[in-house]
């Protein structure tokens, strides 16, 4: 067992974790931070994306003693305590841009880390920074579209 | 989807990292970003007793100008690749062939050391350092020694590193005078390189002075196409000349059939996407 | 009193409501199954064949079972009469049915079955465990291709059968010996409908539990059918249905392959029972792969009769259906769902049909999005480019000759069929507006023309499809063993509030939403105010599910017509209450009032009230507010639409890009047009995948080459484009609410368009067809070989 200190969604937590745990399981198992799903075992897919200290990464493919000393965020995160949500939520939402759901958590959290990097990107940039996340329902048409809309939602709000 | 058990040490130095892969023996791995290490642990094709993480220490996490090379550490992620100042500045080709590698949350995660040991024949990164006869700095019980490029990938996931030994930077020779440019031919944003080309070229007064071209997954190990050099060398930087030198491209290459395409059709890749890497390195 | 609610929103249907669903989807509040963790939970893993084909020699358990937290290794031996799946679609009278053990007993009979299965208390334990077990395997013969499977003295995959012909279902229509030897061309072509993992995002999962006061075992399972599953179970592991609940809680998508029985299914329900403990078991991807049932794998030898003036007189259609290695819930008639489409939207007077199916030493296939009619419509649309680049007519115009004109509808087709309603000359040209057709066959003209390397191509697919599953006696008639009606009930509740209880099973289409719009216009209440319940056996009882585009083309009616039921008993209370004979009382948006005297009103949230104290209800009237309906559908619904693909391939390369996609569809009334709109892109990027990227492939022994997403590729937001899409409006009149399906119907368009642009872009180089997926090396070597001469 290998002892980690973890802050994950603001909280800080402390276990005593097998080696072999990936991140995504400590979340889900031990944490019960079911909100990030597990699609693939290749690190294909992006459903289990989660922030680690702001950038996203695929929680299937980190360990949880990788992340000691480190802060988590997950899309139960994302959403501040008072239940607003991150703009790009709203933005999913007004988009019609998830369907079964399943690919959402993931695909939200690395358009959040794109937005970080890029505040004003093209369709083109917003495709390129999604190619780690699939979606089975949407055929992305709209995931873009809420990208877009966030970003300038985003960009509004703050300058 | 689960590995099987491990240990694990996390090094904070690599004297610390050596030390514990000696005392584990044969069946430790290190541990980068584990990009690639762990879908094959989770897959259960390796089960290592060991882990042991480089990923936070010091040394290997620099980036540093030594006059007319750079030295990149083992453990800068693919994503600080792309966007050294540095490596923008001198190795354009390191920063452009990053952004081209597998996708951003990997790219987070995965470090540069680590897809130069992983040494899978469609990594795209191995090809550019063959280009560029980078040298891999790697320690181990008895020291640090240098490996040239041409000696560093030794076939299929193999390298020169030991089973006691850590690769702490590479060494590579700043492209001031070059152009240069990485070809990925892959059937979707995601997938590994079918074949890839990294092609650099010094120009002067309209002739290729110099030129070199590596190969991805055209073999067991990224390879120089040696006759494509020599045909460009010295030669005029035209379309046309690049296009007859770009024919040689899959001599003396033995590349491998899979599902996504077959020996035959990787050596025609070769030659096509060597005629654009070098048309677009010469900046035609 | 009820606080009286006034809807002032007008009418619900048709308006782009955002959905209910997402606020729980987007924060991570999701209710996936392998999300359910139970108190004292044991986690079942399962080993699988290594081997596509081999008898099983011996299995030594005893390493796994010493291993700490190991409880049972159960083998086949333990379960040896127990069926792991089963088929309810017997298609001919003298089908050769397979059974499909839960664990196998003495053969493996593709690479995935499963040979053992492990009972430990921790999902890290049981997935050790699979190591540690050892099996003997004495190695037989794959049976890997279809054709040299129907070959005397073929290695079988159930040598009991003494053959590996499945069956062999006929439909003559017409006489196409007759009207081919009419024709001035009869085109043939061979298309390989090549064999496709669903992969929906959500792997499958399931939990079984005992639970509650009773015998009852509660079944969570990612499935599409809890209620087909409950009955199957039920009569595959004898446990009486009564006593088994099945919940199909958040679904992540399905699209198809959660449409079936497992055999993990069965195990975790049997072993729960057992043991009397909630048992689980979650799919990794690469097990997926294996493990979940696969789509399409057809070879379609297609001949198409033709005049020289254009018209078609006729087609035959010879198929190699691939059933796998044992046949699942409805495997051997998947591809039949395609034989009455296989004329697509054009007249013709006769289609002489033939499939074959056939088992191999591989996973077995069954329904994937769209399930026979994506290859019946791949066939015909791809054939139809073919006459008319033979006869040397625009592909376009040869369709325009053919195709139905919409003053003839409805219009029964030479399958049998009628068509109820269609206009497919409006649909094509608003897809020809939106592509600027005539424009980019300029640019095409013009890149022929200077030689250049990258071509361009343009797609046609003129498509009809026929969904909503279905017509009770017609499936019985086609040897269904089910009914194709579906169930709803609505109930007011005291407060007002609304309880839509519905049999179909969504995973990600929206139906809350949809069906809260469609009982808000109806009975007058508003969206926000209307739970929809659905997937559970024990909230939602009768419902035949969610597959073949049915729930809205079935489930809508029912919904309409319990609303109904519904609103007229309020109206008998209303009248009551407000003194005035029933016949008397108007309704609107909610509220019964008086004709002719307005300010006497009541609304149906009162009436709600009212029938739930009773204290004042007309004579003989019982208490509580409730419509129910039970809807066999009149006919199948037939959607329709024109899609348009600009491709560009690079000759060079053999690297394909799709540069413009336009779809327009005929789904007729839409309830939800940013839902229609959704369905449409996610099937197209379906069909898009199935032509430019997917494909199963195996080795010659039966080994699954494309087992993980790095070899099996899904295209990603970056290799797709933004897509074009409109809809033309032709209600259905079979339908009450006029609605068509259309969850499939991009994915059954898309396909073929792009196909017929990649070919229309290499025409001139003597290119006829481009094996699929249209992959660099597959187009390349179609180059290549057309230059030397060859067909391909």
């Amino acid at each position: 067992m290998t002892h980690i200190g973890v802050t994950v969604d603001g909280t800080h937590r402390h276990a005593d974790v097998e080696p072999r745990l990936l991140l995504v399981h400590w979340l889900r198992e031990d944490l019960g931070l079911v909100g990030t799903p597990i699609g693939c075992d290749t690190s294909n897919c992006g459903a289990c994306t989660v922030l680690v200290d702001g950038r996203s990464v695929k929680s299937c493919s980190v360990l949880a003693v990788q992340v000691d000393g480190k802060e988590v965020t997950t899309i139960q995160g994302l959403t501040v305590e008072d239940g607003e949500w991150h703009p790009v939520q709203k933005a999913f939402k007004e988009c019609h841009g998830l369907q079964c759901g399943y690919c959402t958590p993931g695909m939200v959290l690395a358009s959040v880390d794109l937005l970080s990097e890029n505040p004003d990107p093209t369709e083109e940039e917003i495709r390129q920074g999604l190619e780690g996340n699939l979606c089975r329902c949407t055929g992305y048409h709209n995931i873009v579209k809420a990208v877009a809309t966030a970003a300038a939602e985003m960009r509004g709000g703050t300058s | 989807m689960i590995p099987s058990s491990f240990d694990y040490v996390k090094a904070s130095t690599v004297d610390e990292a050596v030390a514990a892969l000696t005392a584990a023996g044969e069946d430790a791995k290190v541990l980068g970003g584990g990009q690639s290490l762990l879908p094959v642990l989770r897959l259960r094709l390796n089960s290592p007793s060991v882990l042991v993480d480089v990923s936070e220490v010091d040394e290997m996490r620099q980036v540093t100008d030594e006059g007319s090379a750079l030295l990149v550490g083992a453990a800068v992620t693919t994503y600080e690749v792309m966007h050294h100042d540095l490596v923008t500045a001198h190795v354009p080709l390191l920063a452009q062939t990053a952004a081209l590698v597998a996708d951003p949350a990997i790219r987070h995660r995965g470090t540069f050391g680590g897809s130069c040991t992983h040494a899978d024949p469609s990594g795209d990164m191995p090809t550019v350092a063959r280009v560029l006869d980078a040298e891999f700095v790697v320690a181990g019980p008895g020291g640090r020694r240098t490996v040239p490029a041409a000696d560093f990938f030794v076939d299929f996931f193999t390298t020169a590193v030991g089973p006691d030994e850590v690769l702490v930077a590479v060494r590579l020779p700043k492209m001031g005078g070059w152009g240069s440019h990485y070809e990925k031919f892959h059937r979707t944003a995601q997938a590994w390189a079918i074949v890839g080309v990294a092609a650099a070229v010094r120009v002067e007064g309209g002739t290729i002075a110099e030129a070199r071209v590596a190969l991805t997954n055209m073999g067991a190990t990224p390879i120089r196409a040696a006759s494509v050099e020599a045909a460009l060398t010295g030669g005029p930087a035209t379309a046309e000349a690049i296009a007859a030198a770009a024919e040689s491209a899959a001599d003396g290459t033995s590349p491998t059939s899979d599902t996504h395409a077959d020996a035959e059709f990787r050596r025609h890749l070769a030659r096509v996407l060597t005629k654009r890497a070098v048309t677009k390195a010469a900046g035609l | 009193m009820t606080e009286t609610v006034m809807r002032t929103d007008g009418a619900a249907i048709g308006r782009a409501d955002r959905r209910k669903e997402d606020a729980r989807l987007l924060t991570g509040r999701t209710n996936w199954t392998d999300n359910i963790q139970l108190p004292g939970t044991l986690h079942m893993a399962t080993l699988r064949s290594s081997m596509a084909h081999a008898k099983i020699l011996r299995i030594d358990t005893s390493a796994a079972l010493a291993l700490e937290g190991v409880l049972h290794v159960y083998t086949g031996r333990d379960f040896p009469e127990l069926a792991g799946s089963t088929c309810v679609w017997p298609v001919t009278d003298d089908i050769r049915m397979s059974h499909y053990p839960a664990i196998c007993t003495d053969e493996v009979k593709y690479a995935g079955d499963v040979v053992a299965v492990v009972i430990a208390n921790d999902r890290s334990v049981a997935a050790d465990a699979l190591d540690l077990i050892d099996v003997d395997y004495e190695h037989l013969p794959a049976v890997v291709d279809m054709e040299e499977a129907l070959k005397p003295g073929a290695p079988l995959v159930h040598a009991d059968m003494g053959t590996n012909e499945c069956y062999v279902a006929r439909m003559p229509c017409g006489d196409y010996e007759a009207v081919k030897a009419r024709a001035d061309v009869v085109v043939k072509r061979r298309f390989i409908n090549q064999r496709l993992i669903p992969n929906p995002m959500e792997p499958r999962s399931v939990v079984a539990a005992p639970m509650g006061m009773s015998d009852e075992i509660t079944l969570w399972s990612a499935t599409q059918i809890p209620h087909v599953l409950r009955v199957l179970l039920a009569l595959l592991t004898g446990i009486p249905e009564n006593n088994i609940r099945v919940v199909a809680p958040d679904v992540g998508g399905g699209f198809g392959a959660k449409l079936q029985i497992y055999r993990e299914e069965v195990l975790a329900l049997v072993l729960a029972k057992r043991l009397g403990k909630p048992v689980k078991w979650t799919e990794t991807r690469s097990e997926h792969m294996v493990a979940t049932h696969h789509g399409r794998d057809q070879i379609q030898d297609i001949e198409l009769a033709v005049t020289k003036d254009g018209t078609i007189l006729g087609m035959k259609v010879d198929l190699l259906a691939d059933m796998g290695a044992y046949l699942q819930i409805i495997t051997p008639g998947t591809p039949l769902l395609g034989m009455f489409m296989y004329s697509g939207i054009y007249k013709m007077e006769a289609l002489d049909f033939t499939c074959t199916g056939v088992y191999t030493t591989k996973t077995p296939t069954d329904a994937y999005r769209g399930a026979g009619r994506p290859e019946a419509t791949y066939a015909i649309e791809r054939i139809v480019d073919e006459a008319a680049a033979e006869l040397g007519m625009e592909p376009m115009e040869f369709r325009r000759k053919n195709w139905i004109t919409h003053e003839e509808f409805p219009y029964t087709q030479i399958a049998g069929l009628t068509y109820d309603t269609g206009n497919y000359e409006a649909a094509t040209a608003r897809a020809i507006e939106l592509f600027g057709y005539d424009e980019l066959r300029a640019e095409q003209k013009a890149r022929r023309e200077s030689g250049d390397p990258v071509q361009l191509g343009i797609g046609i697919s003129t498509f009809t499809e026929m969904c909503g599953l279905a017509p009770s006696r017609t499936l019985g008639a086609l040897k269904y063993v089910a009914g194709g009606w579906e169930h709803c009930t609505i109930r007011a509740l005291p407060t007002g509030k609304i309880e839509l209880v519905t049999g179909t099973s969504p995973h990600g289409q929206g139906h809350e939403t949809a069906w809260s719009q469609i009982a808000s216009d109806i009975i007058g209440v508003p969206v926000e105010d209307i739970e929809v319940v659905h997937g559970d056996t024990g909230r939602a009882p009768y419902g035949m599910d969610t597959y073949g585009s049915r729930s809205l083309a079935v489930g809508g009616q029912a919904i309409k017509l319990a609303g109904e039921r519904l609103v007229e008993k309020a109206r008998l209370i209303a009248a009551h209450q407000l003194e005035a004979n029933p016949d008397d009382i108007e309704f609107t948006a909610g509220t019964y009032s008086v004709k002719g005297d307005p300010e006497k009103s009541t609304t149906i949230q009162a009436v709600a009230f009212e029938a739930f104290t009773a204290h004042n209800l007309p004579d003989g009237m019982e208490p509580t507010l409730s419509g129910e309906s039970t809807v066999d559908p009149l006919d199948f619904s037939y959607p329709h639409g024109t899609h348009l693909a600009a491709m560009e391939v690079d000759t060079e390369t053999g690297k394909v890009t799709l540069r413009k996609y336009v779809a327009v569809d005929d789904c007729g009334v839409q309830i939800n047009p940013m839902i229609v709109e959704g369905q449409v892109h996610g099937g197209l990027a379906q069909g898009i995948a199935q032509a430019m990227y997917e494909g199963a492939l195996y080795d010659n022994d039966g080994n699954l080459l494309t087992g993980s997403m790095g070899d099996y590729l899904l295209p990603s937001a970056a290799d797709l484009p933004s897509f074009v899409t409109d809809r033309t409006v032709t209600p259905s009149t079979t339908h009450p609410l006029g609605t068509k399906g259309i969850g499939e119907a991009g994915a059954i368009a898309s396909t073929p368009a792009i196909i017929n642009g990649v070919v229309d872009a290499l025409r001139p180089l003597g290119v006829t067809d481009v094996f699929m997926p249209a992959s660099p090396q597959n187009v390349w070597r179609a180059i290549q070989n057309a230059q030397a001469g060859g067909a391909r």
